[in-house]
């Protein structure tokens, strides 16, 4: 999230896409709730009839997969009705760039497709530049090349007939929907849109969240206290976990994990530190060598010097993708030997279940950490497979809850909250930090003894948590944020800054790429300074009235509540909605007050020394067109991989960078229901969390699967009979639910039908049933893999599995 | 936070705790919570399910979870939960919960009870084994036919940390990479 959960009070209008907060973040509708109280609308896009659908103003059915349909229709309606925040568009974001002439756009293909390869040469999409190398601009937005232009281009296929007949949205709701939330482009009004899994779970699941983005830029939405571009985030520490870099392409704090190619730490900094000519562009990426190097300071300590790269060849340099999926495929293949899940359960989370949990049956040795037995845990014991014809080898360990053991996580504000032992473990469980621990000593100490390949990454790495019985979480937090190794004087404007070697870094500013500064991960520095635990802080004041809370917790970057926040003002720092400040600058003492500025400088405006707001960026300007996604500067509308009808954009079915899958089947006569899984409020994830706990057991206890009056009319099923959902991939059987909430969509002149289902069943625990994802198809992101849980075909027949 | 229960009646913060626990104010009561709360102990966390990020109160005596309830001064949910976090007492105290470590052999039907030593050693020489067997020093590079130095182990992939804390998260992500991991990948990616 871009704002942060109790934020959701301020904003006049609430636009809800691909989630369903009432179900699946129950207490964020404390917070939308209160909003309403105050004169806000909800609109909730969805195709299903949702518990947060129930308590909106306005309602709009659409079809699973049709997110930018829906979406670039608005983005057309605010710009043919100019709805948009003129100002915030021309100046904050890169409208008014010039892209260069080689850009094209014809039939659903940007320019520069490579058809055998299914791949964009992205340098064909670049802007246009002046002779300093500045992307030129027309701040007029009139110059036929500039991005304005070329939205307003793109989008004009988006009209509303065009729109409903893709999405199958009833038009009347639909214009109610659009106008309503391009009532917040003006200046003095906020709008925020919340999205999940439903957005990202596609083929085309970047440019779903780019249209989000876009629109918001295109309202002056995006910096502003009630606004935002905010991701509701599923797991606890799901933010946490991705802020520490647990994914195949990135280290710690958004780092790029290194690639072949930046064969030393000054290759990888040129690949990774982007540049600008332009002084009024904060460019902060710029700071990556800093952050890098800080980096292997905390992993290789004094090991790590310049005159040996501060021990950069010791990382792993990647060659491609090693995404879930493609990880999932390998083993399949028998390419693996070795699999350790740390709280995480493949044989049900991941897409084709039925695949995975074969695939699992090839690898020589699995160990998992987890509270529960789980689905992969006893995997070679599932219906259906016999266990002597298993020969994996699996370790089960056990694993303390949340109460059993200390730390910090975030949530998907990004506020790092501290937890606190309650109880010891139960058992012999251990803490995960605890394992995590025993893992590297154990290994570490074989390596010492016996040798082996290359054993320096793991013999030199600095590991210093304390003597005791487990590693002193303390003593970890205090390397994320980070500490200077010697004793630095730091000039920072007038001040002159003294530290001692060994005192906490207070800012990641005062980060250095010479070696002088530890940090583990650099978003989080300030999380634990001189002052103590600021994770653990608990004062709730909020001195702006705005629920920003500084004082409690501490939220990354910086403390910062509202990221972006400079696009909240206008170019002199005056808030453009002076009943809801963020930040405003006091020219007398020239100095910010509210919120933690993005970034220290005057405003846009200093001739001197002002900023442009989106610091992340070489160009400082908000992305209405994207130069660095795999497929397309604007999100176009593409089927999903599996679809009942025609793309009528294009002649292009699918997003053409996404290569077509074995096993999908668009065959209508076998297949003529729109598949879609979802989550709820009694469940967890795949299950393992709440399928044990007898009063949330009780609650909900069987595998359901939700279908229309029509359908279930059509089929002869009644609620409760026993059906059997039937795809390509694999059939599962489950309890009909024939509810009024589902109905079928008007698409392209003909009736469409849904199969709704949760993912939370398996055969662990204590109730168990038919797990949805033995249904959906590998196919995922063009540009992240994220599969495509959310739209597939399927058939339904009353009876259990066997008919 | 572990606090006694004389700091837990005049701690600001949890005094409301007391107040939440008994219905009655702490400091105020005539009908004194002695009995009821003698022995207590009370300290804050942070809900495991979604990502909101809730507050809750657990309450303990000689050890025990013996309640868990909203935080009422948390600023985001204000004392309420949802189902699933008013459940969590059910995770602290549930006869499913894994005990111990548990092993199953090769074409095994069943698993066998081991020690922490017994399993953490054998996965540490599981984990050297393929390490060494499966470690790529270099790679080609079709494009330019060129090959890279990569340092990579092969042959395991490590997943998870959606349901870690920060701190176990850095620390996995850092025995990771020190392995050579570069099949490292978690829920994010789901």
């Amino acid at each position: 999230m871009t704002n942060h959960w109790v934020d959701l009070k301020n904003s006049d209008c609430i636009f809800i896409i691909g989630c369903n907060p009432a179900e699946n973040h129950p207490i964020s509708f404390k917070w939308i709730e209160k909003a309403m109280e105050n004169g806000g609308k909800v609109i909730v896009a969805d195709p299903r009839y949702t518990r947060s659908a129930s308590k909106s103003d306005i309602y709009a059915q659409l079809r699973p997969g049709t997110d930018i349909a829906f979406l670039g229709g608005m983005i057309n309606y605010a710009l043919q009705h100019d709805l948009i925040h003129k100002e915030y568009v021309r100046d904050y974001t890169n409208a008014a760039f010039i892209v260069n002439a080689k850009y094209d756009f014809k039939d659903g293909l940007f320019c520069a497709f490579d058809d055998q390869e299914k791949s964009y040469d992205l340098k064909a999409w670049a802007y246009e530049l002046d002779g300093a190398g500045n992307p030129k601009t027309d701040p007029s937005m009139k110059d036929p090349r500039c991005v304005y232009q070329l939205l307003k281009k793109h989008y004009s296929r988006y009209d509303i007939d065009m729109v409903c007949d893709i999405t199958g949205t009833p038009k009347d709701a639909y214009l109610k929907a659009v106008q309503a939330y391009c009532a917040t482009g003006r200046a003095d009004k906020a709008g925020t849109i919340l999205y999940a899994m439903g957005i990202t779970q596609s083929t085309h699941g970047t440019q779903n969240v780019r249209a989000v983005a876009m629109l918001q830029m295109l309202l002056g939405n995006i910096g502003i206290a009630g606004g935002g571009v905010n991701a509701l985030r599923g797991e606890s520490n799901v933010q946490g976990s991705t802020d520490y870099g647990l994914l195949f392409h990135l280290l710690p704090g958004y780092l790029k994990s290194p690639e072949f190619d930046n064969v030393d730490l000054k290759a990888y900094n040129e690949k990774w530190t982007p540049k600008t000519k332009d002084s009024k562009s904060a460019n902060w990426w710029g700071n990556t060598p800093k952050y890098i190097t800080s980096l292997l300071k905390a992993w290789y300590g004094d090991n790590a010097t310049k005159e040996n790269d501060f021990c950069y060849s010791y990382l792993p340099k990647r060659m491609g993708s090693y995404a879930y999926g493609k990880i999932m495929e390998k083993m399949g293949k028998g390419g693996l030997d070795g699999l350790v899940c740390m709280g995480m359960n493949p044989a049900m989370g991941g897409p084709d279940s039925g695949a995975a949990r074969d695939a699992l049956g090839k690898l020589k040795w699995l160990v998992t950490v987890d509270l529960w037995e789980t689905e992969t845990s006893i995997f070679w014991k599932r219906p259906g497979v016999n266990p002597k014809d298993i020969q994996t080898e699996v370790f089960m360990l056990p694993a303390a809850s949340s109460v059993e053991k200390e730390g910090s996580i975030s949530n998907s504000g990004r506020w790092a909250q501290w937890r606190y032992r309650a109880v010891e473990p139960v058992g012999d469980s251990k803490s995960d930090l605890w394992i995590i621990d025993q893992f590297y000593k154990r290994v570490s100490a074989l390596y010492k003894k016996d040798k082996g390949t290359f054993p320096e990454p793991i013999t030199k790495l600095s590991w210093n948590y304390g003597n005791g019985e487990e590693p002193d979480v303390h003593l970890v937090a205090k390397e994320i944020n980070g500490y200077f190794v010697k004793d630095t004087t730091i000039k920072d404007k007038d001040k002159v800054l003294e530290f001692k070697a060994g005192d906490q870094v207070p800012m990641f500013k005062y980060l250095a790429d010479d070696g002088s500064t530890v940090a583990g991960c650099w978003i989080y520095t300030g999380s634990y300074t001189k002052d103590g635990n600021q994770m653990a802080r608990r004062d709730a004041s909020d001195p702006t009235g705005l629920g920003m809370f500084p004082k409690w917790s501490w939220c990354w970057p910086v403390n910062r509540r509202i990221i972006y926040n400079r696009a909240s003002v206008q170019k002199d720092g005056t808030p453009f909605n002076p009943k809801r400040p963020v930040i405003a600058w006091n020219a007398l003492e020239k100095k910010w007050v509210g919120d933690v500025p993005d970034g220290p400088w005057p405003p846009m405006a200093d001739a001197k020394e002002g900023k442009y707001p989106f610091i992340m960026l070489p160009e400082g300007h908000a992305r209405l067109y994207a130069l660095d996604l795999k497929d397309g500067p604007f999100p176009e509308h593409y089927e999903p991989m599996e679809s009942p009808v025609k793309n009528q954009l294009s002649t292009r079915q699918n997003n053409p960078a996404v290569a077509v899958p074995k096993n999908v089947s668009s065959d209508l006569a076998k297949y003529p229901y729109i598949g879609t899984t979802y989550r709820m409020t009694e469940h967890w994830q795949a299950g393992a969390m709440t399928r044990s706990l007898p009063w949330l057991a009780e609650l909900v206890p069987d595998m359901f699967v939700e279908i229309s009056e029509t359908l279930a009319k059509e089929k002869g099923i009644k609620k409760g009979d026993k059906v059997r959902v039937v795809t390509v991939r694999g059939t599962i059987e489950a309890v009909a639910l024939v509810t009024a909430r589902l109905k079928p969509l008007h698409v392209e002149g003909k009736l469409v039908e849904q199969v709704g289902m949760p993912w939370h069943f398996g055969y662990a625990g204590m109730v168990t049933g038919d797990s949805a994802n033995v249904l959906t198809p590998t196919v995922g992101c063009a540009n992240t893999a994220i599969p495509e849980f959310k739209a597939f075909l399927c058939n339904i027949e009353k009876g259990g599995r066997k008919g | 936070m572990a606090i006694s229960r004389r700091a837990f009646l005049k701690g600001g913060a949890v005094a409301a705790g007391a107040v939440a626990l008994n219905n009655t104010p702490a400091e105020a009561s005539a009908d004194a919570p002695e009995t009821r709360i003698k022995g207590v102990k009370s300290s804050t966390t942070i809900c495991p399910y979604c990502a909101v990020g809730c507050g809750l109160l657990v309450h303990t005596k000689n050890g025990k979870v013996i309640n868990i309830e909203g935080d009422p001064n948390h600023p985001i949910n204000e004392g309420a939960l949802c189902s699933k976090g008013s459940s969590l007492f059910q995770v602290a105290n549930n006869e499913r919960r894994l005990q111990k470590v548990m092993y199953r052999a090769p074409g095994s039907d069943k698993f066998v009870e081991k020690s922490w030593d017994w399993a953490l050693d054998r996965i540490s020489q599981r984990m050297k084994e393929t390490r060494d067997k499966s470690f790529k020093i270099s790679e080609l590079n079709k494009k330019d036919n060129k090959e890279y130095v990569v340092n990579r182990t092969e042959g395991m992939a490590f997943f998870g940390g959606a349901g870690l804390d920060n701190e176990e998260c850095y620390l996995w992500t850092k025995f990771s990479r020190a392995m050579g991991i570069g099949q490292l990948e978690h829920q994010a990616r789901l």
